[in-house]
């Protein structure tokens, strides 16, 4: 049984954004301080999901959703082995897990694993913040690194925050290690998968489809894709400025010219857009949340999905594009803003999305993509 | 591919009275859905026969048939109108079941026309249990979830007894098939509640069908709205949990978007079984609402049912995302898909998205038990409330708190003060849902019930209930504190908390605790309902109230004139005022002013965003009012505040609203005093000479005998200041004035009871009228069928007045100025007259917009409510002439000759109610009100129009057949012409022995029935009560005969309703009866728009 102090009695707690803008509330999860780029996500449901999702590495995520912990934590719904935002920031925190499958508090499993978040703030005044200025730097602070210290010394230390633009990240989250995530049922394809930052439910929707998946650090090279024998190369989603990703763009380049099918998410689109030619760009606040419409343009049908990227590919979406691996046009975009959302060749088997067929969390309504690749993969072997 | 270019013409139908399981929440759908569909150059027919909707306003539609909806006069207007399609998915069941009515009779064939919106067969999928069942099998099978309850179906009760084996056992829960809002179902937990239940509900259901089906009481449940368009893009708009686990019909529920404990992976498969069920049912383009019920234990989902149409949930997920689900079904009908349509609110993005918000919002109900003190409390599978109050805050407890403070009901808000009680006493109280379990449950809290307690006895969901935890703890705290300091109050105020709670938990004053606040500088921000969570600009001023940091009301240069609407929907204070509010919004905006909208009620048109300027989805007490008022002080000029357009709650808040310094701009409070007060209105008639029937006050038995001794048996007695006659009760003898007396809680020192003569046999007359300081505008003058005595709200009524002559309307205007004036009314006021003898009474006057206000607007082609507003701000009548929204000369009291007639009849909810043995509630019309909406019959004569409003309220009148009269005997004489006319009819006249003989005596046969107090006769001869019951009467003649002798009328009048056959309680609406059926059988009722009854009468006027 909780008591109703345990919220109130937390410690105070500070968010400071590098802009100077301050909000107070009560410390949450982990006390002490974490630095991050604060995002804001508008999911209702999957709190679990975007915790872990390997792609929210050193951001700090704002919950848009003011109640969140009230089905507790399972030990099914995590994407990864463990938290990987940099900080978390809440409006209403509960206080009693409900939910059949619950095993322990949100609370405990973020101080267990050192998560620093903050409630109890004005999260829609974040949020609009956020939207009007942008995605910045953000420090949380609380206990000892926040008494007594100076609001301007605090800011100063957000201001030492490396940023995201230009950052390197997929190796920092990505397996060290290639393992197999087994076809359920009979196999009939192997896809060797580079790990950018990849989601557990990837590999399992493709598992689901009968595809052994063979899930390769960031670091593999042409060689290393090759060794597996597959009948497919898949690019998974990740962390950081895509701009950075040239190790991933050569491998990509590499699989283009031997026209094996190829499937991207979400940096994995970034990376195609980037093997292509196209330029790519850090957007204002990004996308993150589970009610995006995007229209596949070539079947003019849209489906509502899971986003979570904050820089997206520079394509024209007027006309088909003459690349080094034939023609390609963007196949997906999403009807809020017309940003680029999922490329394809036209002359050979290879595509890509930015936002999340998987779902987790999220709406299942893209989960065609994968009977794609499976498809590319089927007339590529006949 | 945008809009379809073969649909130039489409048919709305709209639902009807205001009934239990179908309110006003089709009359904002159907608003919005004729609006689009007019801004789309579609010409707009339209039939409904509620004349309190905004949709019915002329402008609505191209042509407003204020018709019965029944399948003959809807082909009326078909072969009038010859529309293209017909859009039958936004006026509820009623729309839905006359449109497939009207396919199977083959009429839209005959004409040619489409149905869209929904086909056909999708609707029957939809509604036919055994079909929908296959529909959910078939989902099941295409992706592996999703299961219907373990049911049986059922034609007879001999299936019904063996169905129960089938399932294993009691408890099972009975459906009737294709009824409204579950009328008719509820659980049986044993034989003979299984054959009284199934029983009834096999007379309900039009195919003679029921269905048996597993428990899954106590199991948690969830509602998602999903939308459809013709490229199968599916949209779910909002998910709602339900408090109150399953067993309680969800428009009785307490419920709350979006869900609160579902995990993404059991809301996607919820959202996956939604998606799969629309399309396997096939419904091309609109929405549909789908309802899940999941195991607590396990999480095994279960699909309990699917409304192929808009809905009231709909109603309320549209005004808790912003997402306006039945304007954008309008778009999707006639050929958009989801993303050609775009998001009203941030104007750049498309409809094709599901909205995410950042607040929570909660539902509460309202019922009006106290109106039925016989009937059963116990809340089941068939709705009950009558109105529903809707609150949005940044978190649960704020909502939740803000959501019972908006039922405006005494003891709905929780209760931290006073005695609690036992906790197990309580504890097994709440094992039993009823209006207010949640505050049982909150005395239980405090009687130290602990959270697994408070589950194992309600199954509410833990986190719900440490929710409430929560709420009691923070009342605790404030109880202990030493002082009020800011952060305590700002914690309490986070969570909902009110002024009052606090003062009560303090022992403080309201208003000094308010002061203390202000000083503290503790006050609410107003966020937006943007449908984005704030991922976009939202560009509609959709607002509620929280206590947080940033406020985002913008500044404005206009002045800005705020209106009070009514609250949520209940007996006595309904629609009718949410009319009268949306046309003051709209007058005002004309007359160049910023109008700002406060309403709490998610049913209506004024809480559509599109209505007013600015709307505050808030609750209308003092405390939220004074903030609104605040803040928009602070974002530009306020011209004032309106009170008198939305029933008693604003009105009851003038006062206070004046003394803490708001401008309210109309009739000034202390004139609402002056008409209120009895003693004070009655200096008013005295100064101007106007008798009132003989009457005083009192505050004990004692005084109130003296007083009734004085002025004579029978008296009316009514506590003072209610609305809709609350506790009014005619009393005709000492012994029960004392027991009124002793049971009424409403009366006290300071709110005594009111004593009247009774006036017997008097005719009793409305007046509605407009005044300016120096000019009347009498806007229409309404004839009562019923004698006074019964309310004016549940009495039926004619304009213009059928039997007053020239010289009544005279005295009628003359009155009514001189009250109007010696109040000191601006703007509407509402009075009501009694004719006895040849004496002109005055009963009561009302300084505010009537019930009747827009059904005289509608019957004289005159906008009285806008013309309300705009004298309120300092227009004068003759301006108002001189601008063409009144006419230029005459008014309401001088209508030509040849205008139209129109009816307004009152519609009960006798059928919703049963008492704890499971019978039916008596049906006599009394001085207290109980009807929950009204239709307008109209045409040229009295007898059609009488006929039209009948078979608009109840079903159409018999024109042949058995007819049974039993009356009263101080009304034998009156029925004697009726009687015999009926017989010229070709009526079979049956009546019990006295009548009979009377009849006889006067030369008119009649066959002698057996009371059911005789029993069945030796030859097998039924009682009238079974006769009814075997369908062998086709219109029941029953006065109640004053106090005593009740009972057999009672049996025959719930037995006219368990059948539906008409019923008549008074020899006055005998009498109109038999003039509707000598208009039937001459056979020439047609069907006329509003637009063309108008444009005769202004034509006649000119």
């Amino acid at each position: 049984m909780t008591t109703s102090t345990r919220g109130a009695a937390k410690a105070p707690a500070v968010l400071v954004l590098e802009d100077g803008r301050i909000f107070r509330g009560r410390a949450y999860g982990a006390v002490g301080e974490t630095f991050g780029e604060a995002v804001f996500s508008t999911g209702m449901t999957g709190y679990q999901e975007t915790l872990t999702d390997p792609s929210y590495h050193r951001q700090v995520v704002v919950m848009t959703a003011p109640h969140v912990g009230n089905t507790g934590v399972n030990d099914e719904d995590p994407e990864s082995g463990r938290i990987w935002v940099a900080g978390y920031v809440v409006r209403d925190p509960a206080r009693l897990p409900s939910n059949w499958r619950s095993r322990r508090s949100l609370d405990d499993e973020l101080v267990k694993q050192g998560v620093v978040g903050i409630s109890g703030i004005d999260t829609r005044a974040l949020t609009r913040h956020l939207r009007e200025r942008g995605a910045m730097r953000v420090g949380i602070f609380s206990g000892e690194a926040w008494q007594g210290v100076r609001d301007e010394a605090l800011l100063a230390r957000v201001k030492e925050a490396p940023q995201m633009e230009g950052a390197d990240l997929s190796a920092e989250v990505a397996t060290k290690e290639t393992y197999v995530v087994p076809a359920i049922g009979e196999k009939k394809f192997t896809v060797a998968a580079v790990d950018l930052g990849i989601k557990g439910m990837t590999p399992h929707r493709m598992a689901e489809r009968g595809i052994e998946v063979h899930v390769l650090p960031a670091t593999a090279t042409a060689e290393d894709v090759y060794a597996v024998n597959p009948d497919g190369v898949f690019f998974s989603n990740g962390p950081g400025d895509p701009a950075t990703a040239d190790g991933p763009v050569a491998v990509m380049r590499a699989v283009l010219e031997r026209r094996t099918p190829l499937f991207g998410i979400c940096f994995g689109n970034q990376i195609l857009g980037r093997a292509l030619g196209f330029g790519t760009y850090k957007l204002k606040y990004g996308h993150r949340g589970i009610n995006q419409p995007v229209q596949d343009r070539t079947t003019g049908k849209v489906e509502v999905t899971a986003h979570n990227h904050g820089f997206a590919v520079d394509a024209p979406l007027d006309r088909i594009s003459e690349t080094p691996f034939g023609r390609a046009e963007v196949s997906h975009v999403c009807l809020n803003d017309q940003v680029v959302e999922g490329l394809q060749l036209l002359d050979q088997p290879a595509f890509s999305v930015q936002y999340h067929p998987e779902a987790a969390a999220g709406p299942h309504d893209a989960a065609y993509l994968f009977d794609r690749f499976v498809t590319l993969m089927e007339a590529e072997r006949a | 591919m945008p809009k379809r270019t073969d649909i130039q013409s489409v048919l709305v139908i709209g639902s009807g009275p205001i009934v239990i399981g179908q309110a006003a929440e089709f009359d904002y759908s159907g608003t919005q859905a004729c609006r689009i569909l007019k801004a789309e150059g579609l010409r707009v027919i339209l039939v409904n026969s509620n004349p309190a909707t905004i949709m019915t306003d002329p402008e609505i539609a191209d042509a407003t048939y204020v018709e019965p909806i029944t399948p003959e006069f809807v082909e009326k207007i078909i072969a009038k109108e010859r529309p293209d399609a017909l859009l039958p998915t936004l006026g509820g069941q009623t729309a839905l079941n006359t449109a497939i009515s009207m396919h199977e009779q083959g009429v839209l064939e005959k004409y040619g026309v489409e149905l869209i919106g929904a086909n056909v067969e999708a609707i029957n999928k939809g509604e036919d249990r055994d079909l929908f069942k296959g529909v959910v099998e078939a989902v099941k099978a295409k992706i592996g979830y999703g299961e219907s309850a373990r049911s049986v179906i059922c034609h007879s009760m001999d299936d019904v007894l063996k169905g129960v084996d089938t399932l294993g056992g009691y408890p099972v829960v009975v459906r009737p098939s294709f009824t409204m809002g579950g009328a008719g179902s509820g659980f049986a937990h044993d034989e003979e509640e299984l054959r009284r239940i199934a029983g009834q509900g096999l007379t309900l259901s039009p195919t003679t069908e029921v269905l048996l089906e597993e428990s899954i009481l106590g199991w948690k449940e969830y509602e998602l709205e999903l939308m459809r368009d013709k490229n199968d893009n599916v949209v779910v708009v909002c998910s709602i949990e339900n408090f109150d686990p399953m067993g309680v019909h969800t428009g009785d529920s307490i419920t709350v978007a979006p869900s609160m404990t579902l995990t993404d992976r059991e809301y996607q498969r919820l959202r996956d079984i939604g998606i799969a069920i629309i399309r396997e049912v096939g419904v091309d383009t609109g929405g549909c609402n789908i309802q899940f019920a999941i195991n607590p234990d396990d999480g095994r989902v279960i699909v309990i049912e699917m409304n192929p149409r808009v809905s009231r949930s709909s109603a309320l997920a549209s005004k808790a995302t912003g997402f306006p689900i039945a304007k954008i079904a309008a778009k999707l009908a006639i050929g958009y898909t989801l993303d050609e349509v775009p998001n009203d609110i941030t104007e750049k993005t498309p409809a094709s998205f599901e909205p995410s918000l950042d607040y929570v919002v909660v539902k509460a109900p309202r019922f009006a038990f106290e109106k039925f003190p016989s009937a059963d409390s116990t809340l089941t599978t068939t709705m009950k409330s009558v109105g529903e109050a809707m609150a949005i805050g940044r978190n649960f407890t704020e909502a939740l708190q803000k959501a019972l403070r908006s039922l405006e009901k005494k003891g709905s808000q929780f209760d931290f003060t006073g005695p609690v009680g036992d906790k197990d006493v309580l504890l097994d109280e709440a094992r039993r849902p009823t209006d207010g379990r949640i505050n049982t449950v909150m005395y239980a809290i405090r009687a130290g019930a602990t959270q697994e307690e408070v589950f194992e006895s309600t199954k509410i969901d833990p986190w719900f209930v440490d929710q409430l935890f929560l709420s009691k703890e923070i009342a605790d705290e404030l109880a202990a504190a030493e002082k009020l300091h800011p952060e305590l109050l700002a914690e309490a105020k986070r969570h909902g908390f009110s002024d009052a709670q606090i003062a009560g938990i303090r022992g403080l004053r309201e208003d000094v605790v308010r002061e203390v606040r202000h000083a503290l500088g503790v006050r609410p921000v107003y966020k937006t309902v943007d449908t984005c969570a704030a991922e976009f600009a939202a560009k509609t001023p959709y607002f509620y109230s929280s206590y947080d940091e940033e406020s985002e009301v913008a500044p404005r240069t206009k002045p800005a004139v705020i209106i009070l609407g009514s609250g949520p929907n209940r007996i006595g204070q309904g629609i009718e005022f949410d009319y009268s509010c949306v046309h003051a919004s709209f007058a005002l905006s004309d007359a160049g002013y910023e109008t700002v909208m406060v309403n709490c009620n998610p049913e209506t048109v004024s809480t559509d965003y599109d209505t007013s300027d600015r709307l505050y989805f808030e609750p209308l007490t003092l405390e939220d009012v004074l903030e609104i008022v605040h803040a928009e002080t602070l974002a530009g000029p306020v011209a004032g505040v309106v009170v008198q357009l939305g029933g008693q709650t604003p009105l009851g808040l003038a006062q206070a609203l004046k003394d803490n310094g708001v401008p309210v701009v109309g009739t000034s409070p202390e004139a609402i005093h002056a008409a209120e007060d009895r003693g004070a209105f009655g200096r008013v008639l005295a100064e101007a000479g106007l008798p009132a029937p003989k009457h005083g006050t009192a505050t004990t038995f004692e005084g109130a005998k003296a007083i009734a001794d004085e002025i004579g048996y029978p008296v009316l007695v009514r506590p003072s200041y209610v609305l809709g006659g609350r506790g009014m009760e005619i009393v005709y003898d000492e012994e029960r004035l004392a027991s009124y007396i002793a049971e009424s809680t409403e009366i006290s020192p300071t709110r005594p009871v009111l004593v009247d003569r009774f006036l017997d046999d008097a005719i009793e007359i409305d007046v509605d009228a407009l005044y300016d300081g120096t000019e009347l505008y009498l806007g229409g003058v309404m004839e009562h069928i019923e004698e006074a005595g019964i309310h004016s709200g549940d009495s039926a009524c004619a304009l213009p007045p059928i039997t007053l002559g020239g010289f009544d309307i005279k005295r009628l205007r003359a009155s009514t100025e001189a009250i109007a004036k010696g109040v000191g009314v601006r703007g509407l006021i509402n009075i009501q007259f009694a004719m006895a003898g040849d004496i002109l009474y005055v009963l009561e006057a009302n300084p505010r917009a009537s019930r009747t206000v827009p059904f005289t607007s509608k019957a004289t082609a005159v906008p009285l409510a806008k013309a309300a507003a705009r004298i309120s701000l300092g227009a004068t009548v003759a301006e108002l002439r001189a601008e063409g929204m009144l006419p230029k000369e005459g008014d309401g009291g001088t209508l030509p000759l040849d205008a139209p007639i129109s009816v307004k009849e009152a519609v009960m909810p006798w059928s919703r109610f049963r008492d704890v043995h499971g019978r039916g509630v008596d049906t006599v019309l009394g001085p207290e009100m109980r009807s929950t909406g009204e239709v307008m019959g109209i045409d040229s004569v009295f007898g059609t129009a009488y006929a039209k409003s009948q078979a608009g309220a109840y079903g159409p009148l018999p024109t042949k057949g058995r007819a049974f009269i039993s009356v009263a005997n101080r009304d034998k004489r009156t029925m004697i012409f009726p009687a015999r006319e009926l017989v010229a009819h070709g009526f079979e006249l049956m009546a019990t022995s006295g009548t009979a003989e009377v009849l006889r005596r006067n030369g008119i046969n009649a066959t002698v029935v057996r009371k059911l107090s005789e029993g069945e006769g030796p030859n097998g001869e039924k009682t009238i009560v079974q006769l009814i019951h075997d369908g062998e009467v086709d219109l029941i003649v029953n006065t109640p005969y004053g106090t005593g002798g009740r009972l057999d009328g009672y049996e025959i009048r719930t037995a006219a309703v368990a059948r539906s056959v008409p019923c008549l309680t008074t020899v006055q609406a005998l009498a109109a009866a038999v003039q509707g059926i000598d208009a039937l059988n001459r056979g020439d009722v047609g069907v006329r728009s509003l637009q063309e009854h108008a444009e005769h009468l202004i034509a006649a006027r000119d």
